[in-house]
């Protein structure tokens, strides 16, 4: 496009005013970028649930434990495919900044009912078979540098081990993958009964139970179907989905969606706001200019053209920088705080939103000026000079 | 109609509406211009001179009569179909220049052949031409603000004539220059209408000026009135 010279030497001229410009569009992209990234970390835990898989956890609070007759019992209701159960842990290894998600599980069924996840054939039916074992997480391993055959002290500051210390000795059996790139693996699991068996507490009791459904369609029926039959008993369970489960949890930390969806909205709205009028005004001053161009024989829709495409670069050069700037910090941020915000990527989803967001902002901040221009008569823009 | 006659105008009104009163500027005015004269159009200050250029310049429209170029009625012309005419058959002059102050001197030139399907190379060899014919090859990477007004209504010239027209229209050319600087702009004028064949029409304030034209003619209120020169 030939006028395209033209085009970066009207965008240009005014340097201190592009910068002003661009610096704006950039820190809305900036926080568009960031912001996004953050919320679809958060929100990963809830996609990435398997749509079948319900948990029963005691109905006072999900911190509070559920006796282990319980398993067989929910295994008998009608439309239960699989169950299995955990125990948190917590835990940290070799010092408490190292803070290592750990829970006390089933070996036989834990990957049956998390079968998005994988693990190697002989790594499961040795874990299975060794009391002391672990299987951790790819990221995990990857962060420690952990290999299969390595023994690992995992310290908990909740529970004490019965030989006085707070530390159990576990040997790595097996690494688990996950089969989508966004389920988490940060985290490791070992055996649930020796965990029972050697914590000083005690107790015939688990943490809450996992379990699927015969028929996703079925979720609804089969939970309540859970929840009545321990009603008025000692303790009493509430049943959801895993989706509603993490949904929940992440409601703890506040209506998180509403606040980004506001911010976003209020940056996009003072960014449209203020290179909206730098637009119009950057154009009113080249009224004269336009009569020229006018004059000259450029038509009336390729000036159009012309500022809309400025608007456009305007909004693109502002806007990939910011896009940029938030990838880097992403980056950053998803290495320092991989352990509680596993799934922190600026991906190709919000890249492309993105994209589209800054397009919209240059045609519409372009437009009123494009159109201005569009209908400018030569003869009045020259008198108007 | 005469092979020789470049403008026709016929009973040409022109009337502008301001608020509730309506101004007539010219109320069937004829006139004709023959190619490769070079007509200097004078007249008080508000008597029509460059509403007159506006009309001939396809950027205006009469209110009602004909105006033809080379036989064709550029009147009733679209507002596209004219830009197109005015690139491919008209150049502009104006009082204060009008050169693009972001770009330099070749870039200012290089505008009208951007409407062509030039290629960049032989743009930049009818630029440089119309440069040299100007004076001013060596100013080409110059910006308007680093020239004298002299330099830049040159820029302009260049401009104008760089897509080869057949009409050049300007509109008090050397209305904002001295003296010496003026003569020189004429000189240019003159030779491009004697050697280049170029038809002008030009409008002037000063009599010095009109004397490089070989007709006058001097409008007032919307009407030609008969002066010898
Ligand atoms: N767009 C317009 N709307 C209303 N009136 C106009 C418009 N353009 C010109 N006029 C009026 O038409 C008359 C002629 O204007 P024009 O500009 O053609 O005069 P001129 O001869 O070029 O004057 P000058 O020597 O001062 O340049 C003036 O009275 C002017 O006020
Ligand atoms: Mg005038």
């Amino acid at each position: 496009m030939k006028d395209l010279y033209l085009i970066y030497k009207n965008l240009t001229r005014k340097k201190l005013r592009l910068f002003l410009t661009c610096f704006a569009i950039f820190i809305a992209f900036l926080i568009f970028g960031a912001i996004t990234a953050l919320q679809g970390a958060l929100n990963a835990g809830v996609e990435m649930s398997a749509d079948n898989r319900l948990i029963t956890a005691n109905k006072i609070n999900f911190t509070q434990p559920l006796p282990f007759a319980y398993v067989n019992k929910v295994k008998n209701i009608e439309g239960v495919k699989d169950v299995s159960y955990a125990n948190w842990f917590g835990g940290f290894y070799q010092e408490p900044a190292n803070q290592v998600v750990t829970m006390a599980v089933d070996p036989t069924t834990y990957f049956t009912v998390y079968d998005e996840l994988v693990v190697p054939e002989a790594q499961l039916k040795q874990w299975q078979n060794n009391q002391r074992g672990v299987i951790v997480g790819e990221r995990m391993a990857k962060t420690f540098n952990w290999k299969v055959g390595d023994t690992i002290p995992m310290s908990s500051n909740i529970f004490t081990n019965k030989d006085g210390t707070q530390t159990w000795q576990l040997q790595v059996d097996g690494i688990f993958t996950a089969k989508d790139e966004k389920t988490d693996t940060g985290y490791i699991v070992f055996h649930h009964k020796y965990f029972m068996e050697t914590q000083t507490w005690g107790g015939d009791n688990v943490g809450w139970l996992m379990l699927t459904t015969t028929d996703s369609a079925l979720n609804q029926q089969v939970s309540d179907a859970i929840d009545t039959n321990f009603a008025n008993s000692a303790a009493e369970t509430e049943t959801s989905t895993e989706a509603a489960f993490n949904k929940a949890f992440i409601e703890q930390i506040g209506n998180i969606g509403l606040i980004i969806f506001g911010v976003v909205f209020m940056a996009f709205f003072t960014i449209l706001v203020v290179v909206g009028n730098t637009m119009v005004l950057a154009i009113r001053e080249r009224t004269n200019e336009i009569a020229v161009l006018k004059t000259l024989g450029f038509s009336s829709p390729r000036i159009f053209k012309m500022i809309l495409i400025e608007s456009c670069l305007l909004a693109f050069i502002g806007g990939l920088l910011g896009l940029g700037a938030a990838f880097v910090i992403v980056q950053g941020a998803s290495e320092a705080m991989a352990r509680f915000l596993p799934n922190l990527v600026l991906d190709q989803g919000i890249v492309l939103q993105a994209l589209g967001y800054m397009l919209l902002l240059g045609l519409i901040t372009g437009i009123v000026p494009a159109i201005r221009a569009l209908r400018l008569n030569i003869v009045t823009g020259f008198q108007g000079a | 109609m005469s092979e020789d006659v470049l403008f026709d105008l016929v009973n040409v009104s022109k009337k502008f509406v301001k608020g509730k009163e309506q101004i007539s500027i010219f109320d069937g005015l004829n006139m004709q211009i023959n190619k490769g004269d070079f007509v200097a159009i004078m007249g008080p200050s508000g008597s029509g001179k460059t509403t007159l250029l506006n009309m001939l310049g396809g950027v205006d429209q009469p209110s009602s009569g004909e105006v033809s170029f080379d036989n064709q009625r550029i009147d009733n012309l679209s507002e596209g179909k004219l830009a197109k005419w005015r690139a491919n058959n008209i150049g502009f002059i104006f009082q204060f220049y009008n050169l693009m102050p972001m770009l330099n001197a070749f870039r200012n030139v290089e505008l009208p052949l951007l409407l062509t399907n030039m290629s960049s190379k032989e743009r930049a060899q009818r630029v440089q031409n119309a440069l040299k014919l100007v004076g001013l090859d060596d100013r080409a990477k110059h910006m308007p603000s680093e020239m004298s007004g002299g330099q830049q209504q040159r820029v302009a010239i260049a401009r104008a004539v760089v897509s080869d027209p057949k009409l050049l229209l300007c509109d008090e050319p050397t209305g904002d220059l001295d003296r010496k600087t003026a003569d020189e702009i004429l000189e240019t004028l003159q030779l491009l209408n004697k050697e280049f064949g170029k038809t002008i029409v030009m409008v002037t304030h000063d009599p010095s000026a009109a004397k490089y034209a070989k007709h006058t003619l001097h409008l007032d209120k919307g009407e030609f009135v008969l002066e010898a020169k």
